[in-house]
């Protein structure tokens, strides 16, 4: 198995505030299905952290290991062995008993999922859900306090007559609703973390908006610290401050978003960016081509040189580390080596 | 949902009669002389007593008129009467329901108790000793024979071991309880009669067990497979990841969400154990309508033989019925129209 290591530091955050979580050369690799299967690498060596009140994007092709990166910070890996650490509030939580994992999960970090369909019980109703939530974490909290929380938090995401929603079931809620259900159960118990994975895939375009921008203001008024997980760079633009771009398992790309916007380094984000067909930019879209590589059969080297533009032959030689480049930190060789040529212009 | 069971419930009485038509034919189909439980084989050769218990019985007239008659008596609520307790089998059939309604129950809740503790036992241990032992088990109970099962128990707990009591509802020469529901255990409970509640009780496990464990099987095997399908859904994922205990995961939503196929399943186990009944009851005398269906069928008693089948098919009718309703409130996601 090939690993890649950090030889540059990640950028941090705006200047020197702590990172609140800290996920530091996390591997995670989904057993085998028989003996002698070695399993599949879906996350090789990441690096991220972010600090309180700080939002931070991770972008990447489906299967890029956004989501078993996510999974493992909170230890929700069931069939996966999980390496590196990853540290809340300086505590290390790889490794940690079930019990202090889950005075964390939900109070500390919360996570919310892809599919508002499917992420709620069909057969408990939403106030029900919520009072869950809050039980996980506060057991004493009486039956009266937190219905009255419940209508606290559905109007807290803005949900029209809260008190009335509290009695309905998942399935009489429509799919932008029952995110900001979910985001309000993800908030129920004040965390310092959320955790957003694809929060608006599987919503309209409309929808998928007011979803970001609720998320961007709980992080605001709450000081939440934010990771936006998304494959859509459209969604990453206004609403965070700092953006990774992931492949095939690991971090290619690391920095600021307006750096990264301005002047992507590996060649896999400007191909991202070349996808998204910008108004005031005269550059032909160009979409990155081939099919992302699976993580069953990794190239020796770098593992993008199958589908990359400027590859070259010493590309396969070994896995490109993270290097400075501009404001941000770029996983490709042949990029980092010409940093300041014209190549960067390009 | 009134309504629909309104529709429900009206085409039942046209299901039962659709039955009895059926019985009709099928037990006059039948090779074999109900005569010879009437009159006895020695008067078989007696032309005169046969004429007489054939007119007695209306059996002298044709076909087509026996059931005439038989369908007119069946809607003013008349069963006939049977055979060979000379009794209206209306009166029989009630005599012997609770008996088999207190054995049947008992069996389905014990059963279904079991089953679903099994189920999610195996399915929390999944692929360990706890889930193979737990099949083993269903297995077990499904595949043997429930008569022979009631036999080896009966020798094993009651004869050799006297753990419990032998055949019959009470030992002999005990006054059962007044009637009240007609289950003993109910009876005695309600009158206070805590010994014979106790006797009640021991006479009870052994043929519930072997009833039960027939349906063990098949209750803990889907239990399993829907409570897997249910913890890997989504929703208990977000449920962990927002910190809750697994015990509360499992208990309150992926089990809730799991037992919704097993109240269609329990219909069908209830169906099966009316049908197992009959065995179970013939092994350990249990004075059901099942061992009277057995008379009934050996002596081709045919008032007898309908008035067992129309029962069974009610109550075939009922518990689906009753699944379905069951169903429909613990879903809020059906809307029955
Ligand atoms: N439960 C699992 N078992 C085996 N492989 C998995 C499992 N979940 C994800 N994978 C694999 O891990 C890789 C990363 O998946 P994932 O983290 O879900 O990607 P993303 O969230 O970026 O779309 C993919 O190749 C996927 O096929
Ligand atoms: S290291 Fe080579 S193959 Fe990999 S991204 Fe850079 S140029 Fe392309
Ligand atoms: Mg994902």
């Amino acid at each position: 198995m090939t690993t890649v290591t950090t030889t540059a530091p990640a950028p941090g955050s705006s200047a020197g505030e702590q990172p609140v979580l800290t996920i530091d050369d996390v591997h995670v690799t989904f057993r085998g299905e028989h003996h002698g299967d070695p399993g599949i690498p879906a996350v090789r060596g990441v690096s991220l952290q972010v600090a309180a009140g700080e939002a931070l994007a991770v972008v990447g092709e489906s299967g890029s290991g956004k989501s078993a990166t996510m999974l493992a910070v909170l230890g929700l890996h069931g069939h996966a062995t999980v390496r590196g650490s990853v540290r809340f509030d300086g505590r290390e939580l790889l490794g940690s008993p079930e019990s202090v994992l889950r005075t964390v999960r939900g109070a500390g970090i919360a996570m919310i999922f892809q599919d508002p369909m499917t992420s709620l019980n069909p057969v408990l109703t939403v106030g029900r859900q919520l009072a869950m939530a809050m039980h996980a974490h506060q057991p004493g909290l009486s039956r009266q306090a937190a219905q009255q929380r419940a209508v606290e938090l559905l109007e807290r995401v803005a949900i029209p007559q809260a008190r009335r929603r509290c009695e309905a079931y998942p399935h009489e809620l429509s799919g932008g609703m029952r995110q900001r259900v979910i985001i309000a159960m993800a908030i129920a118990n004040r965390p310092r973390v959320l955790i957003a994975d694809e929060p608006t895939t599987a919503l309209d375009v409309t929808v998928q908006a007011q979803i970001v921008e609720l998320l961007g203001e709980l992080r605001r008024d709450e000081g939440l610290a934010l990771i936006l997980v998304t494959h859509d760079l459209g969604v990453v633009a206004g609403a965070a401050d700092r953006v990774a771009v992931m492949y095939a398992g690991t971090v290619v790309e690391h920095g600021p978003v307006d750096a990264f916007f301005a002047a992507p380094g590996h060649p896999y984000g400007r191909g991202l960016l070349g996808c998204l067909a910008r108004l005031d930019r005269d550059a032909e879209p160009v979409p990155i081509g081939g099919h992302p590589v699976s993580p069953r059969q990794l190239p020796p080297g770098c593992s993008f040189a199958p589908r990359c533009p400027l590859a070259e032959p010493s590309c396969d030689d070994h896995p490109p580390s993270l290097r400075p480049w501009g404001a941000t930190v770029v996983a490709c060789d042949v990029v980092t080596r010409a940093a300041g040529s014209s190549m960067v212009a390009s | 949902m009134i309504r629909y069971l309104a529709r429900r419930v009206a085409v039942m009485p046209l299901l039962l009669l659709g039955t009895a038509s059926m019985v009709f034919v099928v037990s006059r189909a039948t090779s074999g002389n109900p005569l010879v439980s009437i009159v006895g084989a020695r008067n078989l050769n007696n032309p005169v007593i046969v004429a007489a218990a054939k007119q007695r019985w209306g059996l002298d007239r044709s076909l087509p008129v026996q059931y005439g008659r038989f369908m007119i008596n069946l809607l003013r609520g008349d069963l006939g009467t049977s055979f060979s307790t000379r009794r209206p089998v209306l009166r029989d059939l009630w005599d012997r329901l609770p008996a088999t309604l207190e054995l049947t129950i008992a069996a389905l809740v014990l059963g279904s108790a079991v089953g679903i503790l099994l189920g999610v036992l195996a399915a929390r241990h999944r692929n360990r000793a706890l889930d193979h032992g737990a099949r083993a088990v269903g297995l077990l109970g499904s595949s043997l024979p429930a008569f022979w099962l009631g036999m080896l128990l009966l020798y094993l707990l009651y004869s050799r071991l006297g753990w419990v009591q032998g055949p019959n509802r009470l030992n002999a020469r005990v006054r059962p309880p007044t009637r009240l529901t007609g289950f003993f255990t109910v009876d005695s409970l309600l009158h206070g009669q805590w010994s014979l509640l106790w006797q009640a009780c021991m006479h009870l496990v052994l043929p519930a067990t072997v009833l039960a464990w027939g349906v063990v099987g098949i209750v803990s095997r889907l239990v399993r497979a829907s409570l897997l399908e249910e913890l890997s859904s989504e929703y208990v994922r977000v449920a962990r990841a927002m910190g809750l205990r697994e015990r509360t995961v499992v208990a309150t939503h992926a089990l809730r969400n799991a037992l919704l196929p097993t109240i269609t399943i329990v219909a069908f186990a209830f169906a099966y154990l009316i049908t197992n009944a009959v065995l179970v009851e013939k092994v350990f005398s249990w004075p059901g309508v099942g061992s009277y269906a057995v008379e009934a069928a050996r002596q081709l008693d045919y008032p007898a033989v309908a008035g067992v089948t129309l029962l069974g098919g009610l109550a075939f009718l009922l518990t689906n019925l009753v699944s379905d309703i069951a169903y429909t409130m613990a879903d809020p996601r059906i809307q029955l129209s």
